[in-house]
C-alpha cells in the first residue's frame, strides 16, 4: 500500500487487475445468496447492485449506488472481486464504495445519471473504474479521465444484444481506421472523435485501446457470450440475463446457476462451437426479455453519458 | 524426409536445439495469459494457449497465469484437473498469482483444493482488497526486481524441499521444487524478463 503513489503506477494496478479478469464473466447480483451462486459457477467477480438493470426498467424511480449494507453482506461471502456502481458524475457515492473497499466501480449509466456535463474524475481514485461506451470517442474520453477498463453500453436490462453488438463494431471499426492513417490525419481524427491527440495516436499504433475492452448490455446466453467475444471483447458483464426470469421476476436457482455455468464455458471456449452447443442444450431457456427495436430513444439507458 | 523430420517428438526437439524448437502452453481458461504469451515469444518461445486437456500432450512446459483460481477450477472440471495434475508431476510448471495458488500443497481463506504439487501453504487475497494492491521491490538470488501485487495471495508455509528464488521484506514470493516454479506477483506486467528467463532455463536443464 505503501508504495501505490504516482499516477503510471497507479495506472498499472488498475489495469492489472483487469487483465486478470479477462476471459471471464462478471455477473450481476443483488444479494449474498445470488453472489455464493455467481462464484460456484466461476464468475471471476460479481456486480454488487440493489436492483438488476432489468428490474430498475420495469419499475422506474431514481436509481443510486446500492445500499453499502447489502454491498458488505456480497463481499463477505464471496472471494472474488466485488464491483459496484456509481452514478455518472457522483463522485461522493464513489468515495463511499472506495471506502468500503470494492475491487472495481462501475460508472454506469445504469442507474440514474447525478450529473448532466461531468463525469467522475477516476485518476482521484485507488480505486480502478470501468465505463461504457458505444464508440471510440466515448471509450478515450472515458480513458482520458482515468477509466482502466471499458465496456460496450448494450442496453441494459432486456436480454437484447443487439445494441452490444453495434457498440463493439463500432469500436473495433473505428480502431482499424485509425491504423491506416498518417500522423497528420490523426489530429483530425481526434477531432472528430472528441478525444485526447495522444490517446488517439497510441490506439493507431496498437489496434486497440489501452486498456481492456469489455462487453455488457443484453448478453443474456452462452451464444451472446461467444458473438460478442468473437467481435473482439474480452470479457462479458452478464446482468440481468442470469438471476431473472422475466424483467419483475427472478429465475429459480437451479436455473440460474446453469445459465451461470454455461456462460462461463461459453466465455473460455468462445471460439468452439462444439463447446457452445454442448453448454447451450442444458438450459432451459433464456430471461423473456425486450426488444430494443421497440424501445423509444427516452427510454433507452445508454444515450446517458457523453 | 521432410515429413520424419517433422514427426521427431517434441521432447526430442527439445533437447536437439535451444530455444526455437520449445512449445510452451499458457493456461488459457481465463485470466492474463496473453500477457504471459507475449513475454515468452519475446523470449524465443512457440506458444501455445492451452483450452482443453488433451493439448497439454503437445507441450514442453506450461505457464498458468493469474486470474481467478476458484474460476480455473470451475473451468477445468473433473477430467481437466486430473489430467493437469498428472502433468505437473512430469513436465515444468509455473504458476503465477492464481497459478501459484492452484500448484500448492494447501490453501487458506477460504480452503480450496489444489494440484497439491509444490510443498507451500499459500492464504489467498492476504494483502486485502484491490485498494491494497501494489507495486513494490523485492529481491530475485539477491538483485533488486519490480514486484506488481494485484489482490496477491501470500506464502505462508515453505516445505523442507522448496527453495526460495525471490523474498519482498521477509516473505518468500517466489519459489520453486523440483520442476515446479511460483510466483505470488506478475512478472508477466514488468517489462524485466528475469523470472521468465528462469523458467526457460528450468525447461531446458531438464
Amino acid at each position: 500500500m505503501s508504495q501505490n503513489n504516482g499516477n503510471s503506477t497507479s495506472l498499472r494496478l488498475k489495469t492489472g487487475l483487469a487483465e486478470m479478469l479477462k476471459g471471464g464473466v462478471i455477473m450481476d447480483v443483488t444479494n449474498a445468496e445470488q453472489a455464493v451462486i455467481a462464484e460456484k459457477a466461476g464468475a471471476v467477480a460479481v456486480m454488487a447492485l440493489e436492483r438488476v438493470p432489468a428490474q430498475i426498467r420495469a419499475e422506474g424511480g431514481v436509481a443510486r449506488m446500492a445500499s453499502p449494507k447489502k454491498i458488505r453482506e456480497i463481499m463477505a461471502a464471496v472471494s472474488i472481486p466485488v464491483m459496484a456502481k456509481c452514478r455518472i458524475g457522483h463522485f461522493a457515492e464513489a468515495q463511499i464504495l472506495q471506502e468500503l473497499g470494492v475491487d472495481y466501480i462501475d460508472e454506469s449509466e445504469v442507474l440514474t445519471p447525478a450529473d448532466e456535463a461531468h463525469h467522475v474524475d477516476k485518476h482521484a481514485f485507488t480505486v480502478p473504474f470501468v465505463c461504457g461506451a458505444r464508440n471510440l470517442g466515448e471509450a478515450l474520453r472515458r480513458i482520458a479521465e482515468g477509466a482502466c477498463m471499458i465496456r460496450t453500453k448494450g442496453e441494459a436490462g432486456t436480454g437484447d444484444v443487439v445494441h452490444a453488438v453495434k457498440h463493439i463494431r463500432q469500436i473495433v471499426q473505428e480502431m482499424k481506421i485509425l491504423t491506416v492513417l498518417s500522423e497528420q490525419e490523426l489530429y483530425a481524427k481526434a477531432k472528430e472523435h472528441q478525444a485526447p491527440y495522444e490517446l488517439v495516436k497510441m490506439v493507431a499504433k496498437e489496434g486497440k485501446l489501452p486498456v481492456p475492452n469489455f462487453s455488457a448490455g443484453g448478453i443474456a446466453t452462452p451464444a451472446d457470450a461467444s458473438l460478442v467475444m468473437q467481435l473482439g471483447a474480452e470479457a462479458v458483464f452478464v446482468g440481468s440475463g442470469i438471476f431473472m426470469k422475466d424483467s419483475t421476476t427472478f429465475a429459480d436457482p437451479k436455473e440460474a446457476e446453469k445459465r451461470a455455468k454455461a456462460i462461463v464455458q461459453a466465455a473460455t471456449h468462445y471460439q468452439d462451437p462444439k463447446v457452445l452447443l454442448e453448454v447451450s442444450e442444458d438450459l432451459a431457456g433464456a430471461m423473456k426479455g425486450l426488444a430494443v427495436s421497440a424501445l423509444d430513444e427516452a427510454h433507452m439507458l445508454q444515450t446517458r453519458g457523453w | 524426409m521432410v515429413r520424419e523430420i517433422w514427426n521427431v517428438s517434441s521432447e526430442v526437439r527439445a533437447k536437439c536445439s535451444p530455444l526455437n524448437a520449445m512449445t510452451i502452453g499458457v493456461l488459457a481458461l481465463q485470466g492474463d495469459f496473453d500477457a504471459h504469451r507475449k513475454r515468452l515469444e519475446e523470449l524465443g518461445a512457440t506458444v501455445v494457449l492451452v483450452k482443453k486437456p488433451e493439448q497439454l500432450d503437445q507441450i514442453d512446459g506450461l505457464v498458468i497465469p493469474g486470474g481467478e483460481s476458484s474460476t480455473f477450477l470451475k473451468l477445468l472440471g473433473q477430467a481437466g484437473f486430473e489430467k493437469l495434475k498428472e502433468f505437473v508431476r512430469v513436465k515444468p510448471t509455473f504458476g503465477t498469482c492464481a497459478g501459484a495458488i492452484l500448484l500448492a500443497n494447501e490453501v487458506e481463506n477460504p480452503k480450496q483444493t489444489g494440484l497439491g504439487v509444490l510443498d507451500i501453504r499459500i492464504r489467498r487475497n492476504a494483502y486485502g482488497r484491490q485498494v491494497d494492491s501494489s507495486i513494490r521491490e523485492g529481491k530475485l538470488n539477491g538483485s533488486p526486481i519490480e514486484m506488481v501485487f494485484i489482490r496477491a495471495p501470500k506464502i505462508e508455509h515453505v516445505g523442507p524441499g522448496v527453495e526460495v528464488l525471490a523474498t519482498e521484506g521477509e516473505d518468500p514470493v517466489a519459489v520453486r521444487q523440483g520442476k515446479v516454479m511460483a510466483a505470488t506477483f506478475h512478472p508477466e506486467l514488468s517489462a524485466d524478463t528475469r523470472v521468465h528467463r528462469a523458467f526457460l532455463d528450468l525447461i531446458r536443464s531438464t
